[in-house]
């Protein structure tokens, strides 16, 4: 198949949608994490029952990408009717009872959680409602390895409209939108685009930034196996207005997944002429290739992606210049991350004045969110801009997993804040999380309950830091270590009062002075969980004790002797033989040996031991 | 355009970092991984270390001065206590992950760290925890790696990579653990390194120092069966002044051969003797190459380091080279055969030392093809930094010193001879003796200034005896690097110099540091040799009355079957 | 042609098919770890001269991605993921509870080379944490008991091949 003019992908479009239209479709999720929970099984089993009962002809199936709800994952649809947590031994019944006899298979549908009920459609899952999908617009949708797919989903229309403008109109489009970039400060795209347009040079690139390492965010990887043309067009939109004919998507080697679709897409395009020389008859050619990381965070941050792309340690450079006038091979680049161009063909084909209608007066749009941690409904969730947390928290998520209470909702990755509950009815925007000391990052959002200790937080998104940091510049490299020692030695019960104040300073400098942004950020987690929670971090100081009972050095396990009636249970289970008795005799812990693993309090019937 | 620097409306040029125009008016920002030598382009803007930084109106972060450009209307402030606050926590910061060994440190009192901790006014180090340990590597003969000194200034990764494009050191490891390593963890010697001492003379702490070879030289001057002779290359004399506080570019010829002669050598003669016989050996292989189709073009050979680049890098074109030893390997051969026989002493009880400007030599002096015999050449060779450090040991106040002269073997040099410790003067010696011999009359030009300078490639061809000899000069490895894939592309040459180190020997790793990274030193060292030369009353080597008397007593004929056996070598593979 | 040859054969033939050399090293250790399972010195330095670059800088690369291993790896590779919504959810007790069980340390291998240990940073199946992944097979909402149990079935598993 090759698409020669925007005619001809006019009337693939057309037949491809009253084609579509006509069937029934079973679509099961093939993104990472429902593939981690047997989804292919799944997928091969109604590939071999479809056969088997002769309707292989009546009934297509396909995998799609993540529909987002990952809490309830494997997922899997027949036509508007959603199934959830679904085995392979599902299969047949699914065939026999919906297909063949047409009775939805009432035990596989989502209940609701105050109702209890079975939801039947899609549409009416608390989950969905709220939401607005743009990124995600194709994602559970479309066979993220059929072009045709994605092109009777009006694939390629936005490329093919924007040829016939001026790459300076295309621009103005983007800029009118107010589209922001969703990996991390939210710089203006339509600008960015505009000055890598105006550097001069005839070779110039345009980069994908898929290198997602917030750990816990994992928005863009749904969005690469999800829909990845979405990205692929985008990135020629961005090319032909800017003036580059290369482009270069740097993505995690962790994402085997994503790479696959990727490669694949990129291929069918090229097939297509979507990609490649001429497109669409026009002067314009582009053409794209995959450079995977190799398992470093830093790379993220734009010019250490630069340099990884070049082979190199993914050091950061010294900006200025900065990318759009000096970039990739010292060329003018423009680097969007995935999400950014996820959001292009929709601009393009709707108008930048509806994009701008959505969202809040400087945030315009959608994000999505990738809700996880101690929440009922883990998942991506795409929302408008100016959305509060708590609806993103109590009414999408669903609230807090075993009813415990919300501590603190944690965004930005280890670049962001921890946010605490009182601030749960401020719309998201840019501005509004950076003026709580927190930051948009690429959109991970933790929840925390109760039993988590904000100093073990602090510590444990520096221990990531200093795990990351590339080591090039003072600040980061011997700095946050220091932090990170002091927390340390907080958390097992040495800290001093003036060590409070060093947290305060050394991380105040270490943002003002180190290379690149993730130096630059590296202590916010310290810093916002010092601003909300001063008072956990005072009582592991002062008092020796860690209010959430989670740093181990702080805490003692005592059995009451009132209460045990020495079952020996507890000792049978101590992994360090720490607990010694005789049978019926209260038992006693041995503190020495104790690693506090807790096992014996989930072991012990009749609460005698306790933690403190 | 204008910016305000602390609170002065200054001019600025398009392109000028903070660093360039604070410096410009006087004011100063502390600095530490910044190097920028100016005349041998040399310039490491990596920003790493986070000392220089200093706020700008309108940016959240403090900016480095070093490669922050100015742009027109910019305010800046240098000294704002947020400034001066983060630079000393930075400087904490690198303490805290330092030894403190400072008093016995081989960079005590000229260590940029401890200059700046002092500057600073760092009284106490607030931040302790983990420190880095590594292993110090003392496997080579002429530098000794010492990473827990490291402070990743990139200065030495710089220098070996972009300069010399030799690539020994690369950063290793990510984060806390990151640390300027060799291949796998390497020992130096095993490496490709050329031992040129180019990353010595640019680190700014204790990380990378010379071998001190000063207690063997005590050692010999002490033994009484011990016959010393000591030999000083034409670049330390117009150098080791500036170790004793003389301003650069000042020849301290007589003070020098003074105080060898006050620390009890036995003999002081001048490496500039065996320079006159290394152009009569190199001038006769030239000439024969020339008239009987040999190998051309030819390449000058007394830079031990670049040696070792072309032996690893260019294994190809080992047929190039001059087979001349390099001069003060000539001379140890001279001194243990000729010189031996004339002062009637065993050639084992002779020690011969060096003062060399530079690092390679060491390594050279140890290579088992100079040897005659099964003895060494040469035994020992100190630096100049390391005469200069004899010298206080024995007391001596240098600049009181009578000037005194070289003894009178071995000692008589011609003006041809001195510009070696420059670069393009070993060509300029060549071309100077082997035009009159092939032109059969000595020539009269004598200042050859096309071949002079310090831009890193120059090339010139000179009409010799109807002849357009093309001429190529090349100093730092990174330059001659582009020599030799010229040549290996099949451009042609007659003649070509190289030395490893940006000006020559001059610039060598074993030379005073350039207070303040002020390269004009560089400049001031060449004219001095330069004027040495106009002032000698020989200036072609091939006249030096010594040099001819050596070849009618004991050598022969240039180039013939004895001169040959002592003066020459030859090269190794090392690509594999 | 014996094994080691052939492997070489694919590592040279697959840096050989390069345009140009530029910026190639990243892709060829990737290449050469698939090939090899890890990268040797050996290795390195052979890439180092196919590339002509200096092998400083190969060892420099390598040792700055965690993704490349310089030692082969256990047979079976258990990666606990660190990412912060497993971490929230326990993540750090199993992995402490793989350490101890198998006696070795984050990045070790057990000396039977049936085992080695690896802490990673997200996977993406956040739905399932805490998660621990096993050449490649995510187990989901791993709690410290299911770590015998899943080294038991791989144990077992080797008893009975």
């Amino acid at each position: 198949m090759r698409i020669n003019t925007v005619e001809e992908l006019d009337k693939l479009a057309k037949s491809l949608k009253e084609q579509k239209s006509a069937e029934i479709i079973i679509k099961t999720c093939a993104g990472t994490g429902c593939m981690s929970s047997d989804s292919a099984k799944i997928l091969k089993n109604f590939e071999i029952l479809l056969k088997h009962h002769g309707l292989d002809n009546k009934v297509s199936f396909q995998p799609t990408g993540c529909f987002g709800f990952c809490e309830q994952g494997p997922i899997v649809k027949v036509n508007d009717v959603f199934y959830v947590q679904v085995t392979p031994k599902d299969v047949n019944e699914i065939i026999q009872s919906h297909i063949i006899d047409g009775k939805p298979v009432e035990r596989l549908l989502y209940r609701d959680k105050t109702t209890g009920e079975a939801v039947k459609s899609f549409d009416d899952i608390q989950f969905y409602k709220r939401q607005m999908r743009i990124a995600l617009r194709n994602c559970g949708d479309i066979n993220p390895e059929s072009l045709e797919d994605y092109i009777a989903r009006d694939g390629y229309k936005a490329l093919a409209k924007s040829l016939a403008m001026s790459p300076q109109d295309v621009i103005n489009e983007i800029k009118q939108s107010g589209l922001r970039g969703r990996g991390g400060a939210g710089f203006p795209t339509g600008v960015k685009w505009e000055i890598a347009a105006n550097s001069a040079g005839k070779k110039k690139f345009v980069l994908c930034n898929a290198d997602e390492g917030d750990p816990g965010a994992f928005m863009d990887r749904s969005i690469l196996e999800g829909d990845p043309n979405s990205v692929i067009e985008a990135m020629a939109i961005c090319a032909y207005s800017i003036g580059a004919d290369e482009g270069v998507i740097y993505i995690r080697a962790e994402y085997p997944l994503a790479v696959h679709r990727l490669e694949t897409a990129i291929k069918q395009a090229t097939e297509a002429g979507l990609l490649g020389e001429n497109i669409f008859g026009t002067n314009f050619s582009f053409k794209i290739s995959l450079s995977l990381g190799a398992g470093a965070f830093v790379c993220g941050e734009e010019t250490s992606l630069m340099n990884s792309v070049e082979g190199l340690r993914g050091e950061p450079r010294v900006k200025p210049p900065f990318p759009a006038e000096n970039g990739l091979w010292q060329k003018p680049s423009n680097i969007n991350n995935v999400e950014t161009y996820a959001n292009i063909c929709p601009i393009i084909l709707n108008g930048g004045a509806w994009f701008s209608k959505i969202g809040t007066e400087k945030s315009k749009g959608t994000k999505v969110f990738a809700l996880a941690g101690k929440i009922n409904n883990v998942g991506l969730v795409e929302v408008p801009m100016g959305t509060t947390l708590r609806e993103v928290i109590f009414e999408i998520g669903e609230g807090i997993r075993n009813g415990k209470a919300l501590k603190a909702v944690q965004t930005g990755g280890p670049s962001g804040g921890c946010i605490p509950a009182e601030c749960l009815d401020m719309p998201i925007d840019y501005e509004s999380l950076v003026s709580i000391g927190s930051m948009m990052g690429s959109g991970g959002m933790i929840v925390m309950d109760e039993d988590d200790c904000m100093v073990d937080v602090a510590k444990f998104y520096l221990d990531f830091t200093v795990d990351e940091s590339c080591g090039k510049c003072t600040p980061c490299r011997i700095g946050n270590l220091r932090l990170k020692e002091i927390l340390e030695k907080i958390c097992a019960g040495n800290g001093e009062e003036k060590d409070l104040i060093k947290l305060k300073e050394l991380g105040e400098i270490i943002k003002d002075t180190s290379l690149c942004g993730l130096g630059q950020t590296a202590p916010n987690p310290i810093l916002s969980t010092m601003n909300y929670f001063m008072d956990e971090y005072e009582a592991h100081v002062k008092e020796k004790r860690c209010p959430a009972g989670k740093c181990k050095d702080l805490l003692q396990y005592k059995i009451d002797p009132t209460k045990c009636v020495g079952c020996t249970l507890c000792a049978k289970n101590c992994p360090t033989d720490a607990i010694s008795g005789e049978v019926k005799v209260a038992h006693k812990i041995e503190q020495d040996k104790c690693i506090k693993c807790g096992t014996c309090i989930q072991k012990c019937r009749f609460e005698a031991i306790s933690r403190g | 355009m204008n910016v305000t620097i602390n609170n002065l409306n200054v001019e600025a040029q398009p392109g000028q970092t903070i660093l360039d125009v604070a410096k410009e008016n006087d004011i100063h920002i502390p600095t530490l991984c910044h190097l920028n030598l100016h005349d041998t382009k040399v310039v490491n803007q990596v920003a790493t270390c986070r000392v220089c930084m200093v706020e700008i109106e309108g940016r959240r972060n403090l900016m480095p001065a070093c490669s922050t450009r100015v742009s027109d209307g910019m305010v800046i402030k240098t000294n704002t206590p947020r400034a001066v606050k983060s630079r000393r926590t930075i400087v904490e910061l690198l303490l805290s992950n330092h030894p403190k060994d400072c008093l016995v440190c081989e960079r005590n009192q000229n260590c940029e760290l401890q200059a700046l901790a002092a500057e600073l006014g760092v009284r106490d180090v607030e931040y302790k925890g983990k420190r880095s340990r590594h292993d110090k590597d003392t496997s080579s003969y002429s530098l000794i790696r010492d990473p827990e000194k490291c402070v990743l200034c990139r200065r030495c990764e710089t220098m070996c990579n972009k300069v010399q494009t030799v690539g020994v050191y690369s950063a290793v490891h990510r984060g806390f653990d990151t640390v300027m390593g060799t291949a796998f963890d390497e020992p130096i010697l095993d490496t490709v390194c050329t031992f040129c001492g180019q990353c010595v003379s640019v680190c700014p702490t204790g990380a990378l120092t010379q071998v001190d070879n000063t207690s063997e030289v005590w050692k010999a001057i002490n033994d009484p069966d011990k016959f010393v002779i000591v030999q000083t290359a034409p670049a330390v004399r117009v150098a080791l002044g500036e170790e004793f506080g003389v301003e650069a570019g000042t020849s301290v010829t007589g003070k020098m051969v003074a105080a060898l002669k006050l620390m009890g050598f036995d003999k002081v003669c001048d490496t500039d003797f065996a320079a006159d016989l290394t152009i009569m050996e190199e001038a006769t292989e030239f000439i024969d190459r020339l008239k009987n189709g040999g190998k051309l073009p030819i390449l000058t050979s007394c830079c031990p380091a670049w040696v070792k680049f072309i032996e690893h890098q260019f294994p190809d074109l080992l047929d190039i080279p001059s087979t001349c030893k390099s001069p003060h390997e000539m001379f140890g051969a001279i001194a243990k055969t000729y010189l031996a026989e004339k002062l009637d002493i065993d050639p084992k009880k002779i020690v011969v030392v060096s003062v060399m400007p530079c690092l390679a030599k060491k390594y050279e002096a140890i290579r088992p093809e100079l040897s005659n015999k099964e003895i060494q050449n040469v035994d020992f060779v100190i630096t100049t930094r390391e005469l200069a450090r004899m010298i206080r040991e024995a007391g001596l106040t240098f600049n009181a010193l009578d000037d005194d002269d070289f003894d009178d073997m071995l000692g008589e040099s011609t003006g041809a001879s001195v510009i070696f410790g420059t670069t393009g003067g070993v060509v300029e010696a060549a071309v100077r003796t082997a035009a009159s011999w092939l032109e059969g009359k000595d020539i009269e030009k004598f200042d050859w200034t096309e071949l002079r300078g310090l831009d890193g490639i120059r090339v010139a061809t000179v009409p010799i005896a109807g002849v357009d000899v093309k001429i190529a000069i090349a100093h730092g490895l990174g330059n001659a690097r582009k020599i030799f894939e010229r040549i290996r592309a099949g451009e042609e040459f007659h003649i070509i110099e190289v030395m490893a180190c940006p000006g020559g020997c001059i610039g060598g790793g074993g030379q005073p540091y350039y207070l303040e990274h002020d390269t004009s030193v560089l400049r001031k060292r060449a004219e001095a040799l330069y004027a040495e030369d106009k002032e000698k009353a020989i200036r072609l080597s091939h006249k030096n009355p010594q040099i001819i008397k050596l070849y009618e007593e004991f050598l022969g004929d240039p180039g013939g079957h004895k001169a040959h056996a002592l003066l020459h070598t030859k090269y190794v593979r090392r690509d594999n | 042609m014996n094994e080691n040859d052939k492997q070489l054969a694919e590592l040279d033939s697959y840096i050989d098919s390069f345009d140009t050399k530029k910026g190639k090293l990243i892709v060829s250790l990737h290449k050469a770890q698939d090939i090899y399972g890890y990268l040797s010195v050996d290795i390195q330095k052979h890439i180092a001269k196919r590339l002509g670059i200096p092998a400083s800088k190969v060892y420099g690369v390598v040792t700055f991605y965690s993704f490349f291993n310089t030692t082969p790896k256990g047979k079976y590779s258990i990666d606990v993921c660190m990412g912060t919504a497993c971490f929230v959810r326990g993540s750090a007790d199993v992995l402490e509870e793989f350490k101890s069980q198998l006696k070795i340390d984050v990045g070790g291998t057990t000396e039977d080379g049936l085992f080695s240990l690896d802490s990673i940073r997200c996977v993406g199946a956040c739905g399932l944490a805490p998660v621990v992944s096993v050449n490649g097979k995510v187990h989901g909402r791993v709690t410290r008991a299911d770590v015998s149990k899943i080294l038991d079935d791989y144990k077992s598993k080797e008893a009975t091949a």
